[in-house]
């Protein structure tokens, strides 16, 4: 900041006009962008006749059907059936009679949902502990190839998931990993590492190497002083590449639908697959889609700064 | 010698592992990693290539055709229209990106009162999973009931249900770029501001003494300095869309007729609908050498910008 000043802003501070009229171009194109989400969560709450009644409906009586076709699947039945049935047991059984349609079960939601979880956790961690060990490995010690190597592990990026899917495929049937939490969890584990291993070398580039050398002086062995000394340093850049893979993983959907189709299928393959009587149950799909976006937004929002941070470091670096 | 086998080496040895070892076994595991799921799986896809196996037929009797795969490839007209689409996406999507992304970037610069919370809502698009969030695209593009035509048709008067996004061969390829843009703009726009923070405020000041104007600090200052970060945005952004698969799929799966399918698209149908193992190996070779080697290209020219 220059200590003169002409006027009463600095010379390059933006006039108030002219603050004015940017916010209001960005704040326009949020709300434009937010259309579509917002729609997602109306739908959610829409009856079926209604989310598709034309024109599109913006007031109407919300009611939580979708959430209940989410999580169930229903057969037809007579009326007369249902008349003889003993009284609803809570508000869906309720909701889906008043339609002539009786629970059968649970529907694959939430095992999806779970499948999601896990897999999206464990190559998180998985990649963050491997990537931090082979990031500290490069930062610190004279490694032959370096250069080389650090160009390889980037590279992996560059391949079409689908042209590695093949062999995969046949890999994981041969070892019996095809549709196991396990394959999937290994696989994204490999694409992830990468950009953790390049992200963190920066974080781990920046924290002095006198640190270590300080607490080695003092009777710490270097392993003790890269537990003691150096993960606390880098705690903010671990998080910010745990955010990033872990929004890969859990948004990930060509692998998932070539290599999963039960057990260990995840949730964005799932989601499209929800219909109700011809064709997409509309509300249902909000409400699959509204549940999974929600943990990803709640993250983006409490940690902004470090994603903030991840993005910016990465382009700055690279 | 002898004296060099001094207590202090065994000391040492017993107080932890050399660093030499420490190096190694910090990096070996991420090396192996890669070397079993990316590299191993990429040297199979070569082999494969050369060959006439067909996965759904594993008892069956391989054998090598030379480059007979390559040369089917490289000679398939349909695949080249697959090409011919996928630039097509690419272009399109990377300009509007980069132009938008680029002004949202120059107008959040500008500070105004509450730009932090905005740039964060802006983001949330980038978060979300192509594939749930296309799928839900296609119900706001129904022509009958979505919202998209609706808007649309109350701000110009055109009818909604004579106009279908995802069924028409000239708006499907549009339909798929407006949510590609939707989504990825953000991601552009990040990168740019973070160019825009890294030019230093003094150049501006200079040219406020020598009195340039708005417009020529913006032509001669900002857009010359952004450019590397404009430039890496449009690499990020090109490797990722000449990969796009998910949000086509969910969309159109390639249709109507083909007038979207993208090389992923392609290469799904012949690797896992048609179970051309070998030849869609050998299309997925040629990619991955075009991606390749468009991007180092590319690098080289970003270097010598940077290097101004």
């Amino acid at each position: 900041m220059s200590s003169v000043n002409t006027t009463a802003h600095s010379v390059v501070e933006p006039t108030p006009t002219v603050k004015r009229i940017a916010g209001t171009i960005v704040i326009l194109y949020a709300l434009v962008t937010m259309v579509p989400l917002a729609w997602i969560f109306l739908t959610s709450i829409k009856s079926p006749p209604d989310s598709i009644s034309y024109p599109p409906k913006i007031v109407f009586t919300p009611t939580l059907e979708g959430f209940c076709n989410l999580f169930t699947t229903r057969t037809r039945q007579t009326p007369d059936y249902i008349q003889s049935l003993p009284a609803p047991t809570g508000a869906c059984d309720e909701i889906t009679r008043g339609r002539n349609m009786v629970i059968a079960g649970p529907s694959n939601y939430w095992p999806r949902f779970g499948n999601s979880l896990v897999i999206a956790f464990g190559s998180t961690f998985l990649a963050v502990s491997l990537g931090t060990l082979a990031a500290y490995g490069f930062s610190r010690f004279r490694v032959p190839l370096a250069d080389d190597l650090l160009f390889f592990i980037l590279s992996t990026r560059m391949m079409p998931p689908i042209a590695v899917a093949i062999p995969i495929y046949l890999m994981y049937r041969q070892f019996g990993l095809s549709d196991t939490a396990l394959g999937m969890i290994l696989l994204y584990t490999a694409v992830n590492v990468s950009l953790a291993v390049w992200l963190l070398k920066g974080f781990i580039d920046e924290i002095p190497r006198e640190y270590e050398e300080a607490a080695m002086i003092d009777g710490y062995t270097r392993l003790q002083a890269f537990w003691k000394v150096v993960l606390p340093q880098a705690t903010t850049g671990i998080a910010a590449t745990a955010i990033f893979c872990l929004i890969f993983a859990w948004n990930e959907y060509a692998f998932a639908v070539l290599l999963t189709s039960g057990a260990a299928q995840t949730a964005p393959p799932f989601i499209p697959t929800i219909i109700g009587e011809g064709g997409q149950d509309w509300p249902a799909v909000a409400a699959g889609t509204t549940i999974f976006l929600i943990p990803i937004l709640v993250f983006t929002i409490i940690l902004r700064k470090q994603l903030l941070r991840g993005i910016t470091f990465g382009a700055v670096r690279k | 010698m002898l004296a060099c086998a001094t207590p202090t080496t065994i000391a040492d040895r017993v107080r932890g592992l050399s660093d030499r070892a420490i190096a190694w076994l910090f990096i070996t595991p991420t090396i192996a990693l890669l070397l079993a799921i990316n590299i191993f799986p990429l040297i199979w896809a070569v082999y494969l290539s050369f060959t006439n196996f067909r996965a759904n037929r594993p008892n069956a009797e391989v054998e090598s055709v030379g480059l007979r795969n390559y040369q089917r490839v490289l000679n398939d007209p349909d695949i080249w229209i697959a090409m011919q689409t996928t630039a097509h996406f690419v272009f399109w999507t990377i300009l509007l990106q980069t132009v938008i992304g680029f002004a949202l970037a120059y107008l959040i610069d500008r500070k105004f009162r509450g730009h932090a919370f905005w740039t964060t809502v802006i983001l949330i698009p980038m978060m979300l999973s192509p594939a749930v969030v296309g799928n839900f695209w296609r119900f706001l593009y129904q022509p009958q009931i979505g919202l998209f035509n609706y808007i649309v048709s109350f701000f110009t008067g055109i009818p909604p249900s004579s106009f279908e996004m995802l069924g028409s061969v000239s708006l499907a390829p549009w339909a798929i770029i407006i949510v590609d843009t939707w989504m990825w703009t953000p991601y552009v726009m990040l990168i740019c501001l973070a160019g825009l923070r890294s030019i230093p405020d003094y150049i501006y000041e200079a040219a406020e003494v020598d009195r340039a104007s708005v417009w020529r600090q913006f032509w001669s200052i900002t857009v010359p300095m952004a450019l590397p970060f404009i430039m890496l945005a449009v690499l990020f952004r090109g490797i990722e869309n000449f990969k796009m698969f998910d949000m086509v799929m969910l969309l159109t799966g390639g249709g109507p007729g083909s007038t979207t399918e993208v090389a992923s698209i392609t290469l799904k149908r012949e690797a896992f609908e048609s179970w051309l193992t070998g030849r869609s190996s050998a299309f997925a070779i040629i990619l991955f050498v075009a991606v390749f080697g468009l991007a180092n290209i590319y690098v080289k020219a970003l270097n010598k910008v940077k290097q101004r």
